[in-house]
């Protein structure tokens, strides 16, 4: 079974003794072992429970309930794009098909080399600047075909995108 | 009405979340002043009952009376939880405060523990505010290093610890019960009331929950002194607020205008109307959750109950404009699968009625709808609005009722005969 480091372990002590209960440190718990494990399943579950001294159960009512805790794999660079009504009217739909078409991934799903994912995300709060999306915890707004080649290729510098004919180029 | 700033006074300087600049400005002056002048915490909350300013996350109660509720002499710790759970579609103003002007929102923050007699304060942060919580986080530590947060604040015996609880994608959260479920660990679902929070809130003790604009706006109401304030907005609804327009705007953003402005001056003479000259189709006046506005129905004053007699809500104060290319079969598709996707599966109407409204909607918006599809969202809105423990269902049902009836036509042109 994977363990927590003890630096984890350490600020996850930190904040049980901060709140009035224990049982209040469950997220930020839980975003530090998913920081650490890049995921929160059965196994990450099983650690919180142990290291906050509560009960596996009550863990995972809480980190199913919340979208943000990925029980699956995410990519290395983790592209969550809003799909909400301004971005939606602003042209998310051709932001999300154009990323699909260059990572050849559907939503939800995650490249084979691991590097990156997709996932369709509610409002995020910017939607003055839509088409709008977060890479990991950094906001990307205004949205072009071009501009999210640019956000692929600063990632991962090596990615060929010339042969990934994309919708945005052909016109 | 030309634009007014009070909260967003100080957002085009981009040294704002560093203390020293912010204090240059006038940030914690009036916190300062309450210590000083040794001001009776009851003094404060009649002022911002005299102000007139109303929670500004969509719900509009009256901040000062709220705080009344909260018993004097609790034997229990009480808590303040600021609501910087920023999630109703179209709404992006809390972003703005907690990134640009921190101190005024922690000035805020100050004066109303000092007025309620509150020593812990949470402030409960979307998820997904990866910088605002940095930019927060950091003036916490500056304004605990100033002597302005913390233990025996300037010498008063007054102390005061501001947390961030930072939660994890769950729009309900910004349900104040919800939030307090989420805030002690648990699943997001919201509480029965009463009781009500100001009596039984967070871990069990009195707590003050209010949105980050409302908060943010109580330094001004001690400046100006609440009758002032009071005077810009209504007879109600006292003071300024940030609206918010997005979409097709030809100017979106961030505009601060006192309570009463009309709808159509925010679109029309701030946003600068519709982008590229195209014709207007419709409005959502106030996040999504607010019923639609055609364009002949925008001559309303943007005040809480103004707006509920125009058959809308004023909401969040998030407009977004709509031109003439939209398809509202479309925008009814991607607002219903919005609640059938946050429902938090808590009460029954709302978790399956939200899934049958957006299960109808986007068959409708893929062509294979039929008129009795229609009638059949209208029959069952009603269903799922005010049956449940939380407002949630009834954000989708009026505004689903609404874009049907108003745009009934363009929904049957996308229909198969």
């Amino acid at each position: 079974m994977r363990t927590l480091s003890d630096s984890t372990r350490q600020q996850a002590q930190a904040l049980m003794e901060m709140y009035p209960t224990k049982e209040a440190a469950m997220l930020p718990v839980l975003h530090l072992a998913q920081k650490e494990f890049g995921l929160i399943d059965d196994e990450a579950e099983q650690v919180v429970a142990e290291v906050m001294g509560i009960s596996p159960v009550s863990v995972r009512e809480t980190s199913r309930f919340y979208f943000m805790y990925h029980h699956h794999p995410v990519g290395k660079y983790h592209l969550q794009v809003c799909q909400n009504i301004s971005c939606t009217i602003m042209g998310a739909e051709t932001i999300l098909d154009h990323i699909k078409r260059r990572l050849g991934i559907e939503a939800e799903e995650r490249t084979e080399d691991g590097l990156f994912s997709v996932e369709r995300v509610e409002c995020i709060a910017c939607c003055d600047r839509g088409p709008a999306m977060l890479v990991n915890d950094k906001l990307h707004t205004g949205l072009t075909p071009d501009k999210i080649d640019g956000i692929i290729k600063e990632s991962d510098p090596e990615r060929k995108l010339d042969h990934m004919q994309s919708e945005g180029n052909k016109e | 009405m030309p634009e007014l700033k009070l909260v967003s006074k100080n957002f085009e300087y981009d040294d704002q979340p560093d203390i020293k600049s912010a204090m240059s400005r006038g940030a914690y002056q009036q916190w300062k002043r309450v210590l000083s002048e040794k001001i009776p915490p009851e003094d404060i909350i009649e002022e911002v009952k005299t102000a007139k300013l109303r929670g500004q996350g969509g719900a509009g109660f009256p901040a000062g009376v709220k705080w009344g509720f909260v018993p004097k002499d609790s034997p229990k710790p009480k808590y303040l939880c600021v609501n910087a759970d920023e999630g109703e579609p179209g709404t992006f103003k809390d972003r703005a405060l907690l990134e640009k002007d921190p101190h005024q929102l922690l000035e805020g923050i100050a004066i109303t523990c000092y007025a309620v007699g509150i020593h812990t304060a949470f402030i409960y942060m979307r998820g997904e505010f990866y910088e605002p919580q940095r930019i927060v986080q950091d003036a916490i530590d500056q304004a605990k290093k100033e002597g302005l947060l913390g233990e025996n604040i300037s010498g008063s015996g007054f102390n005061l610890e501001v947390i961030i609880h930072m939660g994890a994608g769950a729009y309900i959260c910004g349900e104040e019960t919800a939030l307090l479920n989420s805030l002690e660990g648990g699943k997001g679902w919201p509480r029965l009331k009463p009781p009500f929070p100001a009596l039984v809130g967070a871990f069990n003790c009195p707590t003050v929950i209010n949105n980050v604009e409302t908060i943010s706006g109580v330094p001004h109401i001690l400046r100006m002194g609440g009758e002032e304030f009071a005077k810009i907005g209504t007879e109600k609804d006292g003071g300024t607020k940030l609206f918010g327009v997005s979409g097709h705007a030809a100017k979106p953003g961030l505009y601060e205008l006192p309570m009463g402005t009309s709808l159509k001056e925010l679109i029309y003479d701030h946003a600068g109307g519709v982008r590229d000259g195209k014709g207007l189709k419709a409005v959502i006046p106030g996040g999504s959750s607010t019923p639609i506005l055609k364009p002949d129905e925008l001559d309303i004053p943007l005040e809480f109950e103004a707006m509920m007699d125009a058959g809308t809500m004023l909401g969040s104060g998030a407009a977004v404009v709509l031109d003439e290319t939209v398809s509202i079969p479309q925008v009814f598709m991607v607002m219903s699968r919005f609640y059938a996707h946050e429902s938090c599966g808590q009460c029954t109407p709302c978790r399956e009625g939200c899934t049958w409204v957006y299960k109808t909607a986007k068959k409708i918006a893929e062509g294979n709808g039929q008129p009795s599809d229609l009638d059949l969202i209208l029959d069952i809105a009603p269903m799922f609005n005010g049956t449940t423990v939380c407002p949630l269902g009834a954000a989708l049902a009026a505004p689903a009722v609404a874009m049907v009836e108003k745009f009934r036509d363009e929904f049957l042109k996308l229909m198969k005969n």
